[in-house]
């Protein structure tokens, strides 16, 4: 990490050395026109952020449009990072820092500033033209109504062009390096070192060298600006959190996802194959997985969301490994594939990473309200495991035992991401991939005693039996299977049966769930229940009650069906119930007639994560009732 | 369950089960052309996949002592792409109907086709729903009376052939479910076939749509109305053998040989000729006789094959993959 006090003494006589200020954390936010290049800004201050050593998390939030027009608010996208000294769970409800390129930008994300919070903004983009897409009827710059921000107008345009103006490029060309001279101004602001973006840049610009180093000149430029200016008199030293000591690397929750399954294929000793039709925000665990063919990875990009659950589900019969990724416009159209492949009993993944609905609702934004389509989602009694992951880089460990339990029990299991896990990111501490466990696999070879439907007295698992395998030739299919033959049956006992052992079978998987890890007491005042993207926000919020002396604890549900053991022996210990959900009452709706209890929903359904203290108010108002 | 032995004999390929078609019903003699076919094709029982979707075509599997799966309703050539891909040594083969392949699975047709996965399609044409009791189908003919249409069907029909052709499938073929002889050849041809082998086989629903394709298949209708394609012949049809197609500007034309036409003036078939293949597509009564044979076999890289090599390719270029260095890409930083 470059230390604020020599980069200073370097360029000391320039200016007046600068005021440095601690502060414990901070949560900055980039907002410009989607095409102004925010995320790949964000994305770059987040892992000069990381290697900085600050725990860290991240939350990017794009328009649906990839190209709104210019300056509308319709087209603004933003990206929000929360780094600090110590453990981050969120990333951020109030920006302490907002940098807006266009007025838009700033009209979409002003009302989120903190009260003296700084403000950072193209100064030249306010012209009129732009203030009026963006429905100012006069300029915030200068209309007094920013007073109680620290404004810094900054020639952000102007400076970028100033430092590629010998180089010949064309305007537009050097308009799309505005960006690198935001991140250097506030990597300079924030004491982040560039050289991991130095070295980004030349990589990725390998092939359109001009292009390259017109993006390191500005975003050189941008942080020499903000050394040399008299502008900014302070700059902010958030120190190294203190983490767990190994290897770490920033892993968005598609990445994660898409790694947990390469590994858990690996360590299955089978081919991986990915049937799957792109639908955001999904697609990039099928972009992750056609680079890594030489793990033995197959992805089929289908005709459609049927095809690439039939294409994984055939490939599960022949002993691969199967995975199909979605999102819930995806699941509704997979459903009679999904309930086939409960009934031919075959391993296969169904990789919801769930969005704003109904019909196409919000594609670029989160929502947690697929679980009941998961769960209850297709004709007839049709049981399935539901896993969760909880944060971007619990979405490596879940897609793990997704196949783990799929391979285990002969299963279709469903792995319910969302948006915001998706894109967001984290601090990942390096697995060793000799650590992780094996996945034992074992097909069926002997013909004597064989039987399709044959269960395993423990699992209640059927054998798989792959084509190729001589003296098992036996066919499958959707229509009832006799209890043992695997033969069509129509006979009324036969069916209950069958109804009954699925639906056994998905149950006793119990056995394998963890005690749940209750963080607080283990019984008290209030315990707030989540599952998924929440946790980070769950996890903030009950500190914060904890800390003001409440009995508050927080449980987080990352096996969803079926539910943990010990969860309604958890729940029975606490005198009030809460379960905030990023839909209108799902998990709370489960909980409820399961175990009877009265838990009460916190439902909020605005594209976006909770914020802590959204949770903590509505914990501290059933605190304040329950007096 | 039986031991493994070496298939040789057609009753190899009979499961137990008890076969629930109607009587009478032409699924019958495709079930056993194509069991007689299989010990001549020399491949291990074990290797052999049937997969199905809905309808009474699609229970095929359960008669066929392989493996099988008796899929959900269109989408069996999904799947079998998916089993294809990451098997290549197996044989796969694809049953379906008219409505099955042609309605509701007519995506997936076209795109196992296009990708040309080395599969063998065997559709059966029938020309109505059987299994849900006669509604007309997409290839049933406009003006068709039947429960769902009965003011006669207004759908103007779909043609396998020209379907088939127009996803560029690299092989396609029709035959008759009475043709025996016939059937087993085609169906022989197609399991030869490297790439994906389409063959529409015309079958009588004796039920629901009995006599479909009677001008082909009786005795004094069959020579005038079947026009039996062979590689290097020219298309010559008729009860004496004196009536052939020619081309006519870019229209094909029935000619009566004698009266001053001769043989050589007719088209001569060729399986490799794309033209050619899509004009006898269109062929159709009452002006033209129904050609039945292979219309087009041509080669293509197959989607089996080039997915895998695409595999060892980038195995060969960057090694088997190493999960220790695929977790580290990018920027990391040690934490002490």
């Amino acid at each position: 990490m470059m230390e604020p006090e020599s980069a200073a003494a370097a360029t000391a006589g320039a200016g007046a050395l600068k005021h440095v200020e601690e502060r414990d954390h901070v949560v900055i936010r980039f907002a410009g026109d989607s095409g102004d290049g925010m995320q790949l800004a964000g994305m770059h201050f987040t892992n000069e952020t990381a290697l900085a050593g600050n725990d860290l998390s991240t939350l990017p939030d794009f328009p649906a449009e990839i190209r709104a027009p210019a300056g509308t608010l319709a087209g603004v996208s933003g990206f929000q990072l929360h780094f600090s000294s110590r453990d981050v769970f969120t990333p951020g409800d109030a920006p302490d820092v907002l940098v807006a390129m266009n007025p838009a930008a700033l009209k979409v994300n002003i009302d989120d500033l903190q009260s003296n919070g700084i403000l950072i903004v193209d100064k030249e983009q306010f012209n009129e033209q732009n203030l009026k897409k963006a429905e100012f009827a006069s300029n915030p710059l200068t209309d007094g109504s920013l007073d109680r921000f620290q404004l810094f107008p900054v020639d952000i345009t102007k400076l970028t062009i100033n430092a590629l103006n010998d180089m010949g490029l064309p305007t537009r060309t050097m308009m799309r390096s505005r960006n690198f001279l935001a991140l250097g101004l506030t990597s300079w602001l924030f004491q982040r070192p560039i050289e991991p973006t130095i070295r980004w840049i030349e990589q990725r610009f390998k092939k359109t060298p001009a292009v390259g180093e017109a993006n390191i000149r500005v975003l050189k430029a941008g942080w020499n600006f903000g050394e040399t200016t008299e502008m900014f008199r302070t700059t902010y030293r958030v120190r190294p959190a203190t983490i767990a000591p190994g290897r770490y690397r920033n892993i968005t929750g598609n990445t994660a996802t898409a790694l947990g399954f390469v590994a858990a294929a690996r360590r299955a000793g089978r081919p991986l194959f990915l049937g799957s039709y792109p639908i955001t925000p999904a697609s990039d665990i099928l972009h992750e997985l056609s680079t890594v063919k030489n793990f033995d990875v197959y992805t089929f990009q289908a005709e459609d969301e049927i095809a690439g659950i039939g294409a994984a589900l055939g490939a599960a019969f022949g002993g691969a490994i199967a995975l199909t990724s979605t999102s819930g416009p995806g699941v509704c159209l997979k459903s009679e594939s999904i309930n086939l492949a409960i009934s031919v009993e075959l391993p296969l993944i169904i990789a919801d990473i769930q969005r704003g609905g109904p019909s196409t609702g919000l594609p670029t934004k989160t929502e947690q309200a697929d679980l009941l389509l998961a769960m209850f989602g297709r004709n007839s009694d049709s049981p399935i495991p539901i896993l969760a992951p909880a944060t971007p880089a619990d979405c490596f460990i879940m897609a793990f035992e997704a196949v783990r339990i799929a391979v285990t029990y002969m299963t279709p299991v469903f792995f319910l991401s969302d948006g915001y896990l998706a894109n967001g990111a984290e601090p990942w501490l390096i697995p060793s991939a000799s650590a992780l466990p094996e996945i034992p696999l074992a097909f069926r070879t002997d013909p004597k005693g064989y039987f399709p439907y044959l269960r395993d007295p423990t699992t209640l698992a059927r054998p798989w039996a792959i084509p190729g395998t001589p003296g098992l030739e036996h066919r499958i299919g959707g229509l009832e299977k006799e209890y043992l033959t695997g033969n069509v049956s129509y006979a009324p006992a036969n069916h209950e049966q069958m109804v009954r052992v699925r639906a056994r079978k998905i149950a006793g998987i119990v056995r394998e769930i963890p005690p749940l890890d209750v963080h607080g007491p283990p019984e008290g005042e209030l315990l707030v229940v989540g599952w998924g993207s929440t946790y980070g926000s769950l996890e903030s919020a009950t500190r914060i009650l904890r800390e003001q002396g409440h009995e508050v604890s927080h449980v987080h549900l990352r096996h969803l069906n079926p539910l943990p053991g010990d969860l309604g022996d958890v729940l029975s210990r606490f005198r009030r119930v809460l379960v905030p959900e990023l839909n209108m009452g799902q998990l709370v709706r489960l909980l409820r007639a399961e175990y009877l209890v009265d838990a009460v929903g916190l439902n909020k359904i605005q594209g976006q994560p909770f914020k802590v203290g959204e949770v903590v108010a509505k914990a501290t108002r059933m605190l304040e009732e329950s007096r | 369950m039986t031991t493994p032995a070496p298939a040789v004999s057609r009753k190899d390929f009979v499961t137990d089960q008890d076969v629930r078609w109607c009587p009478g019903c032409g699924d019958y003699s495709i079930l056993a052309q194509v069991q007689k076919l299989m010990p001549e094709l020399g491949i291990p029982r074990e290797q052999i996949v049937f997969i199905s979707g809905i309808g009474c075509s699609s229970r095929f599997p359960y008669y066929m002592n392989t493996y099988g799966f008796h899929s959900i309703h269109g989408r069996a050539p999904a799947i079998a792409s998916g089993l294809k891909a990451t098997r290549p040594e197996l044989s796969v083969w694809v049953v379906t109907g008219d409505g099955d392949g042609l309605s509701i699975g007519g995506n997936h047709l076209l795109h196992v086709l296009r990708r040309n996965v080395d599969v063998n399609i065997l559709l059966f044409n029938n020309r109505i729903y059987g299994l849900t009791k006669g509604q007309y189908s997409p290839t049933s003919e406009i003006g068709k009376v039947t429960k769902s249409t009965p003011l006669g069907s207004i759908d103007y029909p779909l043609n396998p052939i020209s379907v088939a052709l127009g996803a560029e499938a690299t092989f396609v073929a029709r035959t008759v479910d009475v043709e025996a002889k016939h059937l087993q050849e085609v169906v022989r041809r197609a399991s030869q076939h490297r790439g994906a082998s389409f063959v529409e086989i015309l079958q009588n629903c004796n039920i629901f749509n009995d006599g479909a394709w009677s001008p082909l298949t009786e005795k004094d209708t069959k020579a005038e109305n079947a026009l039996f394609l062979e590689q290097g012949k020219p298309l010559i049809f008729g009860k004496n053998r004196d009536q052939g197609i020619r081309m006519n500007g870019h229209q094909l034309e029935v000619v009566r040989l004698g009266d001053g036409v001769d043989e050589r003036e007719l088209l001569v078939h060729d399986e490799r000729d794309d033209t050619l293949a899509f004009l006898l597509s269109t062929m159709q009564p009452p002006k033209f006789p129904t050609p039945v044979g292979i219309f087009r076999a041509v080669e293509r890289t197959t989607y089996d094959v080039a997915i895998n090599e695409q595999l060892a390719q980038v195995k060969q270029r960057q090694g088997d993959g190493d999960l220790d260095e695929l977790f580290a890409r990018g920027d990391t930083w040690n934490v002490p």
